[in-house]
């Protein structure tokens, strides 16, 4: 018998690997490095937010869940900030955004 | 539900690999590492409530801070030459 619990959970955690597939596919198949950093800036860290907080309702109230709680913390932070340290260095360092009418990729 | 979820987070990040090895400049090949990186944070996560263990939430978290330090001292080493 599967509890209520574990239903939302599951939930949780197959909507953030639907999020993290998309994102994965978008890095593939987009044309250019700025669009490329798009799906890794937004569409992953909301994968990952809904698998671990997926993973917290399965646990319950205790320190592992505590513990999950500051994972969120630090990726909620350290994702974009990586996502536009990188976007700001590639500007810096010379590349051209992508246009419909070159088509060098 | 925890192996399914795991299958599918390791078929996403070979996805990925394709573009870390493939990626025409170096800053897709850090923006792919990064992606993987973020993926081994989650895969552990599970791993730890598949098994039974959840104590690998530590290196979780610790692998968390290792590949947002290790991007960024890449990215300042490319922009300016040194680290420090």
């Amino acid at each position: 018998m599967i509890g209520l619990r574990e239903i939302i959970a599951g939930i949780f955690i197959f909507s953030g690997c639907f999020f993290i597939i998309v994102a994965s596919v978008g890095i593939v198949r987009l044309p250019d490095f700025y669009t490329r950093v798009h799906p890794a800036g937004k569409a992953d860290t909301m994968g990952q937010i809904l698998i671990l907080t997926g993973l917290i309702i399965y646990e319950g109230l205790s320190l592992i869940s505590v513990k999950i709680f500051f994972i969120i913390c630090f990726v909620l932070i350290a994702n974009p900030t990586a996502t536009h340290a990188l976007v700001k260095s590639a500007f810096i360092s010379g590349l051209k955004p992508w246009t419909r009418k070159k088509e060098d990729d | 539900m925890f192996d399914t979820a795991l299958l599918l987070l390791i078929l996403s990040a070979f996805l990925v690999i394709y573009r870390a090895l493939k990626g025409p400049r170096v800053f897709d090949r850090v923006l792919a590492i990064n992606f993987i990186g973020t993926k081994a944070v989650i895969i552990l996560a599970l791993i730890g409530f598949s098994y039974g263990r959840p104590h690998f939430l530590d290196i979780a978290l610790l692998y968390a801070l290792i590949n947002f330090v290790a991007t960024i001292a890449f990215l300042k080493y490319r922009a300016t030459g040194k680290l420090g």
